[in-house]
């Protein structure tokens, strides 16, 4: 009797000892992710409340409380970017995630030369995206870019000759927006004729969006390779002895099989959308019209070129917010499915 | 046991003797090795010789003194700011730094005690005497001057490519007009040239050629008024200099938005296009190329500016808690001597801040840029931080990345108004 106490003593005794080594362990890191994420996070929102919009710091909280935030909503730059946001990571996306996946399909089948076309299209990825934006500002420059293939095709006299002007998009120069949609908006909420800025598609992301999408289709293929991998062959066999063509084999059977890889590139690269800076900055800068601004630009520009705190700091908080929309309900599926 | 004992306190002895010694040489080399350390962001290559020259003055000067040269990469300091501020904030100052005069100097390092007072040295030196009083005007405060200025850029001019001009028999003579300018303007236009260079893929360049309309339609006078509160954007004259502006933006070359200033100027040499409104720092661009004053290029004020010298210029500050205060008196002592400011200039292609420089020695686009500082009435820029502070000038870069597209001359007044007004200075 008196062992067994002992014994189980000693076990919660143990017990206790270990989960104050783990908590012990845990603790730095708990600590700093506490301090330098959380703790960060908080007094980026704090400053975002303040007056502090110059070099001197001012503390003083701002009245009314959401002023800068207001401010910020109804600056036509802000809302271009978050306009800018939604249009480079649709067509991002949908971009890549077409390239990678065709790719991974190609690729799929046995042939010579596989595993050097398969380095060839990853290889972008491993390409910083300031090299990235350098290369393709270059090769969409209006005047010495891409535009000079339609001279040297011939395109351009084809088109002269049938009395049509020579095709030579401005690319990341064009201020254009099309198929906006602040008629429709008008229409179901007269409030909306007073936008500033047209809701539709700047011309000048698309080339963008080109840029992002020839640097990361290479990792969207690796990730969809894997699935593929891990499609029994037996699947495809019986597949095909349901009499299935090739195209309605893919359609039907491994496309829908690779659901779940889908979902988890497009969050990452969603990520991708939401952050990105770097591949913007080098390539077209905001842009004509801030057709190409995107909000870490502005937080940026306004931190540091305009020194105002608190408005660098509102936009911040937004991003933050924006990848919380999407992260957060990622995760909770990913939990539950866990469970 | 105790021999164990006995090995720990030799280690501890040892460690301690080592960080006795570490302390030793830290406190020493502060105080032994004489050192300055400037800050600034000439790092291009006219820039960065112009600068060497002003150090090579200095170490003949001041032999025993060690120069360091903090300089970042980065146009008008958009990348050397950040550390600057950084810095400052958090007690590290470097000796001295690059600075414009006016709003910046004033706004960002003076108000909140960054800077020093430099009253003794121009006694010393008797700059009082040798610098204008409307430059001194922009770096004073209480009586007291906080900024020695190196060198001058004027950045009302209006610049052409002569050949070009003759080819289509237009002459242009000692000054020009909106009017006149737009007339020969669609003229060009008619003959398939275009009018108007611009490379505004920086957007600060389509703001120079704001800011001489601006300063052109209104006046020196008003356009003061602008930045202490007395004129406001949405002012009659105001919104006619903004509809002079976009008149000139239909005269462009299509691909502006893809270049930088100077590939735009590239563009005037080539006869791309005619005229350039943009400060001299062109003229270094030019004389690089090896073209010719009054052969391959002319100039003329910016229309209605020909009294005017709108001022682009740099200087150097005292820091409060700097760790080598003596230095860096000495340093700026010598970047405001003539001879080191002739050099400098010469090399930088600007003009020297102090009015006695030999003029003998710059070449004719500069002695008449000497000639418009000391007779003309000096008005600071905005766009480079002189006229308003940081966030209003980053509020009109906005505003005309905005207005370049949609012209709506509304909405570009109606935001300056506003901006000015949260920034302090509008009413």
């Amino acid at each position: 009797m008196r062992r067994v106490l002992a014994s189980n003593l000693r076990g919660s005794a143990w017990q206790r000892i270990t989960r104050h080594k783990a908590l012990l362990v845990l603790l730095p890191s708990l600590a700093l992710t506490g301090i330098f994420v959380y703790g960060f996070i908080g007094s980026s929102f704090f400053f975002s409340l303040t007056n502090w919009r110059t070099l001197a710091v001012d503390l003083s909280l701002r009245e009314p409380l959401w002023q800068t935030y207001a401010e910020m909503l109804a600056m036509p730059r802000f809302q271009a970017d978050l306009r800018n946001t939604v249009v480079f990571s649709v067509l991002f996306i949908a971009l890549a995630i077409s390239m990678g996946l065709v790719l991974a399909i190609l690729l799929d089948r046995q042939f010579a030369g596989r595993s050097f076309f398969r380095s060839a299209f990853l290889f972008p990825y491993a390409l910083s995206f300031i090299v990235t934006g350098v290369l393709w500002r270059w090769i969409f420059n209006p005047e010495t870019g891409i535009n000079l293939f339609f001279d040297l095709l011939g395109i351009n006299k084809a088109l002269a000759a049938l009395g049509i002007g020579p095709l030579a998009p401005g690319w990341t120069t064009d201020p254009n927006v099309v198929l906006s949609v602040n008629q429709a908006i008008a229409a179901v909420w007269p409030r909306g004729a007073s936008f500033q800025i047209e809701w539709g598609i700047p011309v000048a992301l698309i080339p963008v969006a080109i840029a992002a999408t020839w640097q990361l289709s290479g990792f969207v293929m690796a990730m969809y390779l894997g699935g593929l991998g891990g499609i029994a062959q037996s699947v495809r066999d019986a597949a095909r002895i349901d009499g299935a063509s090739e195209f309605r084999m893919y359609r039907s059977v491994i496309v829908p099989m690779l659901t779940p890889i889908t979902i988890s590139t497009a969050i990452i690269l969603l990520h991708v959308s939401l952050k990105i800076f770097d591949l913007v900055f080098a390539m077209s800068g905001v842009g004509p019209g801030f057709a190409t601004d995107m909000p870490s630009i502005f937080v940026f520009e306004m931190m540091f070129k305009a020194a105002r705190y608190n408005l660098g700091a509102a936009a911040s908080i937004v991003m933050l917010l924006a990848s919380c929309i999407v992260v957060i309900p990622y995760l909770v599926h990913t939990f539950r499915s866990r469970e | 046991m105790a021999l164990d004992l006995r090995g720990m306190r030799n280690v501890t002895l040892i460690l301690a003797g080592v960080l006795l010694l570490a302390a030793c040489q830290d406190s020493g080399s502060s105080s032994e090795i004489n050192q300055v350390e400037v800050f600034s962001w000439w790092t291009s290559g006219s820039e960065a010789a112009a600068l060497e020259s002003v150090f090579e003055s200095f170490r003949s000067q001041y032999p025993d003194v060690n120069v360091i040269n903090a300089s970042i990469a980065g146009g008008g300091g958009s990348a050397a700011r950040p550390v600057l501020q950084t810095r400052l904030v958090g007690g590290n100052p470097p000796d001295t730094w690059q600075t414009h005069p006016g709003a910046e100097v004033m706004g960002q390092y003076v108000t909140p005690g960054f800077a020093l007072s430099l009253h003794d040295l121009y006694i010393e030196e008797g700059w009082y005497q040798v610098f204008p009083s409307s430059l001194l005007s922009m770096v004073t405060e209480k009586g007291q001057p906080f900024l020695v200025i190196l060198n001058l850029h004027r950045s009302n001019t209006l610049w052409y490519n002569l050949p070009l001009l003759a080819d289509h028999n237009i002459e242009i003579g000692e000054s020009l007009s909106y009017e006149e300018l737009f007339d020969i303007a669609e003229s060009l236009s008619a003959a398939g040239v275009t009018p108007f260079c611009m490379g505004d893929a920086g957007i600060w360049a389509t703001g120079i050629m704001f800011e001489n309309a601006l300063a052109g339609v209104i006046g020196p006078e008003r356009y003061l008024g602008l930045w202490d509160g007395t004129v406001s954007f949405t002012d009659a004259d105001v919104r006619t200099a903004i509809e002079t502006y976009g008149r000139l933006l239909n005269y462009l070359n299509t691909d502006h938005a893809a270049l930088s200033w100077d590939q735009a100027v590239d563009k005037l040499i080539g006869g791309g296009c005619v005229f350039y409104s943009m400060g001299d720092w062109v003229y270094g661009e030019l004389a690089q190329a090896g073209k010719r004053d009054n052969v391959d290029f002319g100039w003329v004020a910016a229309p209605g500016t020909e009294d005017t010298y709108l001022l682009v210029s740099d200087g150097f500050t005292l820091a409060q808690g700097g760790p080598n205060a003596e230095a860096a008196r000495n340093m700026l002592r010598v970047m405001g001597q003539r001879k080191v400011q002739e050099d400098f200039n010469l090399l930088k292609g600007s003009i020297c801040a102090r009015t006695d420089c030999d003029q003998s020695r710059f070449g004719p686009y500069l002695q008449w840029a000497m000639e418009s500082y000391s007779t003309d009435m000096l008005i600071p820029t905005v766009v480079h931080g002189s006229a308003a502070p940081a966030d209003f000038q980053q509020a009109l870069n906005d505003a005309l990345t905005d207005f370049v597209v949609r012209r709506n001359v509304d909405a570009f007044a109606n935001t300056l108004k506003r901006e000015a007004r949260a920034s302090g200075f509008g009413k």
